[in-house]
């Protein structure tokens, strides 16, 4: 059953031989002695502080949602940084190689890179931007969020939840081995069948991709399953639907959309796998293939999937501009319909992604109108934006700005998105860079929201606020660059440059490409603005240490606890009575009252199962790349047992004595107690938490310590 | 709103905290996320049918068989017989769940087990008699997506059976606790679930293969 692969195969390595490592390109030679020196450098500095106990026991074993949300975020960003080396060797190579006389370097005909190098790179940027970078970021942040926002203690599966993780992580690091060893696929992010079947894509580079893949992609259909059943079933006492904060909404209808469309991904990419392998005829150009039916199935998951990335976005910018805006959002029962309405449109649209491939003009007509159609909730969300900030007292801080920059930017990419979606003018730019541009405004609104809402939460995290001065210089060469990159690229769209290009044949578009150049030059200022943004932050946390309520306008549940927030969230779980409960609270003088005596608190207990289950799951990935048939069978027989072994485990959970609570509670309002200083996520003990806007309303500080406790009638 | 429209309100009047609070139930919440789980499997089912529906033209035949010269509805029938009543048996066990007896739920388990074995028998005796007559997945389009949709839901059958492995042995050491019991439950959807799914794969495959 097995496909007979061409070249050599042994049963020990299957396909891996020493030729597999690509030491003669001086380009991955420098990348791979650059992340050697990082690697050792982390590990012995791990060593040396004796931290390798708390790594294990805080971090690689969490079933806590908030270090698991935190551990997603900083995979993300890694894979941020992967994606934007990208994109700058992307940009660097078209900016060299334009007309015939463009020289050559490193054995290029034109620019520094090889076709076959190019094509790589470009398949990465776009697997590693959308897969590995913004989707860590967005389901790291609604799994630190949503479970604090409805007044949870975790989540419903915190076991799934590190597993979603870890193969997550999996998937990831898969892509970033593929650097080392082997290639990437060359063909495009989504994968151009019949092209990425094995005759004529017969290298490792598209079995990474497909895998890597289909790690993230189970990852994160578990990932949907425990946000669904978590927001459904978790939700505080008095919590009713309509009483929901607009975050977990726009992360419910995120994750039901990921839910359903994420297993139809599976489907195309299991059976693009079974053609590389077991010889089937699913996509192939003969024997009864259809390769219509890859593009039909990947793109009803790859439209729906927009929406998965787009809707928490909007979220957070939901959560935004009300605060700053010192006002409650704007039509809040429309916001959560057209979060709905936007997810189901997103289901009957994804044919807009082959116009051109020979439908018959009716089936074009029907696509384009639907496509449309995605105007009027998102045009609903927009005004409401708008009116919230109407006659409101808004506030310029770093996660405000953000969240208009995100409003612009879905404005440029929502205007020229309806210009892709007639069929008729799609007929002129498809496959070109104006589509290019167009979703690269849809994306960076999404990076922006990404960023307003680190900026906006990271103090309930880690009980400190990021600095401003950089944070604001990050925010205006991330602006510079943007307009620098993309609005000569919207030009050279419409010019009929096409994408993926690595050598350009025309010298009049020179000019643009160099003016994207210089885009590419202020990103990476940015990039060194934000880097310094997060070490000046780190270094002067003392300074900018928060209250609970971090911003004095927040409205959700999850500014009522403790910053950082303790293992438990919430030491009571909060009653709600109002749809802002916070802001309800702090307008009826009722945020300085504490519950009483505390309460022991159940807890699920730490597990390494999840980490070896990642683990695993990239043995078996890595080991199908190779062929290495003995190593696949291991690994599934490994996560087959430790699945069925870990079922047995009667001690998983654990409870957190009152004293402890207690304790913890104290010392979150008080800074120190007579067992020694509270501390925070990073280890470090806790000095001042004074509110930095106590006078409006702030329940942390020394002032609310000073309040006798005080326990509410039970009812 | 601005701070001057605040009124206080007496908090004697409101519940602000849950004392007490025990928590979501467990075995409505894992159940209720094995139904969204049960979800995700259905939309896997979907695409592979709709799969189907695209691959049954005639030129994705490639000169293979196609369908009628290839379904046996001996087979067919036999693994439908089995199956729903392995579910019956479950159904067996789910009532003596609701009487407290262990060995209600072991007796009734091994029965829907063993019948979930004869099923997987049937399904490998018509596989292998395929596969024996040169009629296999590498042959056509249509021969690929036939029997991907046949061994898919026979490795759920599969995944089914040593689940029950493992609960009869969770049943024998742990007794009818919370996790033991959502468990059970969960393991009564999946089972149903199969059953529900072969009347697809009976109804698009094996009926429609049989008229087309
Ligand atoms: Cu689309």
């Amino acid at each position: 059953m097995l496909v007979h692969l061409q070249g050599p195969w042994t049963p020990l390595l299957g396909r891996l031989t020493l030729q597999q490592i690509p030491y003669q390109n001086p380009i991955l030679l420098g990348t791979f002695i650059f992340v050697a020196i990082l690697g050792v450098i982390i590990l012995v500095a791990t060593t040396r502080y004796g931290k390798w106990g708390y790594v294990w026991r805080e971090w690689l074993t969490t079933v806590d949602h908030k270090k698991i949300g935190i551990m997603y975020c900083l995979v993300g960003l890694v894979m941020l940084f992967r994606g934007f080396i990208d994109a700058l060797m992307i940009r660097t190579q078209q900016a060299i190689a334009v007309g015939p006389k463009s020289p050559g370097f490193l054995g290029a005909v034109h620019g520094y890179l090889t076709p076959f190098h190019v094509g790589q790179i470009f398949t990465a940027h776009g697997l590693i931007m959308i897969v590995f970078a913004a989707t860590p970021l967005l389901v790291g942040i609604m799994n630190i969020i949503v479970p604090l926002q409805i007044g949870a203690r975790d989540m419903a599966y915190p076991y799934l939840n590190a597993l979603g993780l870890w193969l997550t992580t999996a998937g990831a690091a898969l892509v970033m081995l593929s650097l080392f060893i082997g290639n990437f696929a060359h063909g495009g992010w989504y994968g151009f069948v019949p092209y990425f079947e094995l005759p004529y894509s017969p290298g490792v580079g598209v079995d990474y991709w497909l895998w890597a893949f289909q790690l993230s992609v189970l990852g994160t259909t578990l990932g949907s399953i425990n946000l669904i059943a978590t927001i459904v079933k978790m939700r505080a006492p008095g919590m009713t639907w309509m009483r929901m904060p607009i975050f977990t909404w726009a992360s419910l209808s995120a994750n039901l959309i990921a839910l359903t469309s994420f297993p139809v991904l599976m489907v195309a990419l299991a059976l693009l796998g079974m053609d590389r392998y077991l010889g089937t005829h699913f996509y192939t150009a003969g024997m009864g293939g259809n390769l219509m039916l890859y593009n039909d199935l990947f793109w009803v998951w790859g439209h729906p999937e927009v929406y998965f990335l787009i809707l928490p976005a909007f979220g957070m910018m939901s959560e935004i501009i009300p605060t700053f805006s010192e006002k409650t959002l704007f039509g809040y029962a429309t916001m959560v319909i057209a979060s709905f309405a936007i997810g189901g449109v997103s289901w009957g649209v994804w044919l807009h992604h082959f116009f051109t491939m020979a439908a018959a003009p009716s089936v074009n007509s029907f696509y384009s109108v639907s496509t449309m159609l995605v105007g009027i909730p998102t045009g609903v969300k927009v005004f409401n934006w708008i009116f919230t900030m109407y006659r409101g007292r808004v506030r310029y801080e770093l996660p405000m700005m953000w969240a208009l920059l995100a409003l612009f930017l879905l404005l440029v990419g929502g205007m020229t998105g309806m210009m892709n979606a007639f069929a008729s003018s799609d007929y002129m730019w498809h496959n070109g860079v104006f589509v290019v541009a167009h979703f690269h405004m849809m994306v960076l609104l999404i990076a922006a929201s990404v960023f307003g809402a680190v900026e906006y939460w990271f103090p309930k995290v880690f009980g400190f606020k990021l600095e401003q001065k950089w944070g604001k210089w990050f925010f205006w060469f991330m602006v510079l660059g943007t307009g620098w990159v993309f609005v000569p690229m919207f030009i050279l769209g419409i010019a009929g440059m096409t994408r993926r290009l690595d050598y350009i044949p025309y010298t009049q578009w020179a000019p643009y490409l160099h003016v994207m150049l210089v885009g590419m030059a202020f990103y990476v200022v940015a990039v060194g603005f934000f880097v310094a943004h997060l070490y000046v932050s780190l270094r002067d946390r003392e300074k900018n240490r928060v209250g609970a309520d971090a911003w004095g306008t927040t409205r959700n549940l999850e500014w009522m606890t403790h910053s950082p927030v303790p293992a438990y969230n919430f030491a009571f779980i909060p009653h709600v009575n109002a749809r802002d409960e916070w802001a309800w609270r702090k307008e009826h003088g009722l945020a300085e009252l504490h519950a009483g005596d505390y309460e022991d608190i159940h807890m699920p207990k730490n597990t390494g199962v999840p980490l070896f289950l990642g683990i695993f799951s990239m043995g078996l990935a890595f080991a199908l790349v190779w062929r290495i048939w003995w190593l696949a069978l291991l690994c599934l027989a490994l996560i087959v047992a430790l699945i069925i072994i870990r079922s047995f485990d009667r001690d998983t959970d654990t409870t957190i004595p009152a004293q402890e609570v207690d304790r913890v509670e104290r010392a979150a309002r008080d800074g120190v107690t007579e067992n020694g200083p509270a501390s925070d996520l990073l280890g470090d003990p806790v000095v001042a938490t004074s509110s930095i806007r106590s006078e409006s309303g702030g329940m942390g500080g020394k002032s609310s310590a000073a309040q006798p406790a005080w326990a509410p009638m039970d009812r | 709103m601005s701070a001057t429209t605040t009124q206080k309100i007496d908090p004697k009047g409101v519940t602000l905290w849950e004392r007490h609070y025990p928590g979501p139930d467990l075995i409505s919440t894992r159940t209720f996320g094995f139904w969204l789980y049960m979800l995700t499997d259905a939309m896997v089912y979907a695409a592979l049918f709709a799969s189907l529906g695209v691959l049954s033209h005639v030129v994705n035949l490639a000169g293979g068989p196609p369908p009628a010269a290839i379904i046996d509805p001996v087979y067919a029938y036999g693994e439908t017989i089995t199956l729903f009543l392995s579910v019956l048996a479950y159904g067996y066990s789910m009532v003596a769940l609701k009487s407290g007896s262990r060995g209600g739920v072991i007796g009734a388990m091994l029965v829907s087990m063993l019948l979930g074995v004869v099923f997987l028998g049937i399904a490998a005796t018509d596989i292998g008699h395929l596969f024996s007559r040169g009629i296999i997945p590498e042959t056509s389009g249509f021969l690929s997506i036939f029997f991907t949709i046949l061994i898919y839901h026979a490795l759920h059958i599969l995944v089914g059976i040593v689940w029950m492995l493992v609960m009869i042995a969770q049943i024998a050491r742990d007794g009818f606790t919370a996790n033991v019991v959502y468990r059970l439950i969960n393991l009564r959807l999946f089972w149903h679930f199969q059953a529900v799914i072969w009347v697809f794969v009976f109804t698009f495959v094996y009926l429609q293969g049989m008229v087309a």
